[in-house]
């Protein structure tokens, strides 16, 4: 009698595409003028408080997009890297979900995006640390907002207090306002038919989300071409951002 | 005449043997359960000085300044992105850290029969318990609403929702309650004879009489309460030893188990258990050499034999420590990542590289230059200063991990310094809310477990066989 030793067969199970999510954005850094219009909109599209110079400067601004860029040398022998807006990847395989204690940093299953619990959150910061790309903004403090400026918050966006986490949502007010529209309508969300704060801001619409599931929508297509990658896509984080190359 | 000079020589000896060893230097009972009780109750005025000025630093720095950062946010800290996590977390595991002494000492050396340790176990294992509150203390600190803290809890609800046991975080507070727990029934358990004896000893119509009353649970000590003792007792001690192991390698997955450079290190587990042990067994090197010098009758209990045998677990303990720092750096450097290796050059070569060189000569060079030495490990205020320097490279070896590590990421764009703020008041707030908790209950349980010492000192004896003293040691139980 023999024994068979077997090697059980291996099976990849990264089925491309299976993993990506319902909604997507193209960032083309060739275009990207750096003119922070998107940090100013998503600023005023999120209830996103002001923390003032000093906090700013000592790494507490609370953006949830930023635009990064950087340069070496003195003016005008200087190198520069493109601008590149950062945000929430609105990972698939997101390192910040599994950290929460308190399952307040979640997985949407039904938008497959990365949802942020603010009533739940009790501020371990464990998903900042976490973070690949350190797009996670903490209430610090409890900010002012001196009058008028309660008068612009944005109804359908909490207003978050002190000690909790937040960051992008890639606009989920919009979306859901989007999706009930349609729903009344008795169609689906049409390729364009809203955008995020951000990419509605941008100038030179260097930012273009859309559905990512939808081959023939216009951020698959951005998305989807030779210049497209993801940012850090060796940490197997499946991110939804594409960022396109600068030349 | 050669006879009586090899009597002398061995009168010599024995007296020899005596003033060294504790085990063989026997007390009348009585005698040495009124010296256990009179350590306990000649409180100088000193005492109380210490106390007040100890009390108000409590009150100002640990609640005082927790309850304005309640108030105002973690803002008056110096936690920023990317240090999320800053001073509070070195202190955590700074505490968590000496709170491992303790059990080891306490249970490793008892279930290993090391006879060198009655005298010291309580003192150890009080600094268990009151290490992990104050580590409580540090960990619900750091919190952003702390007054949510229970959500942690897995307490049933309306809404079922559970904390998420795939959380580091989550099993870090189930292990540490699960230490905290099973370390005060530890300390409790031994604790008992000692209540008894103190409640004999105590005036009737006192509150301490009734607080011996109580705690000591009607203990008379017949022979079947010493064979339940004794059995709870190794069952503890046993049980006990995995649960230490547990707790500190949790904690280190906080760290290990993130996708950060310089965490996510497969060695971190027993990197950190030897780490606390290092720094605990310093602590308790630190807190001997006070109670000896400044406590009624404990220059009988604590003797040089003590300290020698503590400085010669340091020593080893140090070189463990070398072992397991040299292999996660070694390791995580080999590795060639380029995040990875811009943070080692940043821990050595930063701004602040003198923390990284200074962890090096505190918790390895001083102790292999001086614990060699048996004269000098045995003195107990040279123990105390390298106990000392041991706990301060300890705790930047915690600060080289947590804030500093958490200053290099993967973006650089976020990349910023972290500036302590209010944590350090925080910080020495723990430090004093130790000791003060300490000196209280250095007034309210014997320090010394009597019983131990006793049952210990009946074992051993001397003999003489023909020129010879010979220690002779019986088995017990």
């Amino acid at each position: 009698m023999t024994i068979e030793l077997k090697i059980p067969e291996y099976s990849a199970n990264w089925a491309e595409g299976e993993q990506q999510g319902k909604w997507g954005m193209a960032i083309d850094m060739d275009i990207c003028t750096g003119c922070q219009a998107c940090v100013a909109a998503c600023a005023m599209e999120n209830n996103i408080p002001f923390v003032g110079e000093a906090d700013s400067g000592y790494g507490r601004s609370m953006h949830w997009i930023r635009t990064e860029r950087f340069w070496e040398g003195e003016f005008p022998e200087i190198k520069m890297t493109p601008y590149q807006p950062v945000l929430c990847q609105q990972c698939g395989h997101a390192p910040c979900e599994p950290v929460c204690p308190a399952f307040a940093t979640v997985h949407s299953q039904a938008e497959a995006l990365n949802l942020q619990v603010y009533n739940r959150c009790v501020g371990t910061r464990y998903c900042a640390n976490n973070c690949p790309y350190q797009v996670r903004s903490f209430n610090w403090r409890d900010y002012e907002r001196p009058e008028p400026l309660p008068n612009q918050l944005n109804p359908d966006v909490t207003v978050r207090r002190r000690g909790v986490m937040e960051k992008c949502t890639f606009c989920i007010q919009r979306i859901h306002r989007a999706q009930d529209q349609a729903k009344a309508e008795g169609r689906e969300v049409a390729d364009g038919e809203f955008t995020t704060a951000c990419a509605q801001a941008c100038p030179a619409d260097a930012i273009v989300f859309g559905r990512i599931d939808d081959p023939e929508s216009a951020v698959s297509k951005l998305a989807g071409g030779a210049r497209g990658f993801h940012m850090l896509e060796e940490l197997g984080t499946l991110p939804a951002v594409t960022y396109l190359k600068g030349g | 005449m050669a006879s009586e000079k090899h009597n002398d020589h061995a009168h010599d000896h024995a007296a020899h043997l005596r003033e060294k060893h504790l085990m063989l230097d026997p007390l009348p009972r009585g005698q040495m359960n009124d010296m256990v009780m009179e350590s306990m109750r000649a409180t100088s005025w000193k005492f109380w000085v210490v106390f007040g000025v100890l009390s108000v630093i409590v009150a100002v720095f640990l609640f005082g300044a927790w309850g304005y950062m309640i108030a105002n946010g973690l803002g008056v800290a110096g936690v920023n992105r990317p240090s999320y996590w800053g001073i509070f977390l070195v202190n955590t595991v700074f505490w968590i850290g000496i709170s491992h002494a303790g059990t080891f000492i306490s249970a490793i050396l008892r279930v290993f029969k090391a006879e060198f340790r009655r005298p010291f176990t309580r003192a150890a294992e009080l600094m268990t318990t009151f290490g992990l509150v104050q580590a409580g203390f540090s960990i619900f600190m750091h919190m952003g609403r702390v007054w949510l803290s229970y959500w942690l809890m897995p307490i049933p609800n309306q809404r079922g929702l559970w904390p998420n046991f795939h959380s580091p975080l989550s099993w870090d507070l189930l292990a540490i309650t699960t230490y905290l727990l099973s370390s005060t029934m530890y300390l409790f358990l031994p604790l008992i004879p000692d209540l008894a004896m103190a409640r004999d000893r105590t005036p009737d119509g006192t509150w301490q009489k009734t607080f011996y009353r109580v705690l000591a649970l009607g203990f008379r000590g017949t022979e079947g309460e010493w064979t339940h003792l004794r059995n709870a007792m190794n069952i503890f001690a046993w049980a006990i030893i995995p649960v230490m192991f547990s707790v500190h390698t949790i904690v280190s997955w906080d760290f290990a188990a993130a996708t950060r450079p310089g965490w996510s290190s497969t060695i971190f587990g027993p990197y950190f258990i030897v780490g606390a042990l290092h720094s605990g067994m310093g602590a308790v090197a630190m807190v001997l050499a006070v109670i000896q010098s400044r406590m009624k009758h404990m220059k009988y209990f604590i003797r040089g034999e003590h300290f020698e045998g503590l400085g010669m677990l340091m020593l080893l303990v140090s070189m463990a420590w070398a072992y397991f720092f040299f292999n996660d750096y070694m390791v995580q450097w080999y590795g060639g990542d380029k995040w990875t290796q811009q943070l080692l050059h940043f821990h050595e070569a930063g701004p602040l590289g003198w923390m990284w060189f200074a962890m090096l000569v505190f918790n390895v060079a001083i102790p292999w230059v001086t614990l060699w030495n048996k004269k000098w490990r045995s003195n107990p205020w040279l123990l105390f200063t390298v106990g000392l320097l041991i706990n301060v490279g300890m705790w930047f070896e915690r600060y080289i991990i947590i804030p500093i590590s958490l200053t290099i990421n993967r973006m650089p764009f976020t990349w910023r310094m972290y500036t302590p703020g209010v944590e350090i008041y925080l910080g020495i707030g723990t430090v004093a809310f130790f000791i003060l908790l300490y000196m209280g209950a250095s007034r309210l349980i014997p320090l010394i477990p009597v019983w131990e010492v006793q049952e210990g000192q009946m074992a051993h004896s001397l003999k003489t066989y023909g020129r010879e003293t010979v220690v002779t040691v019986s088995e017990l139980e």
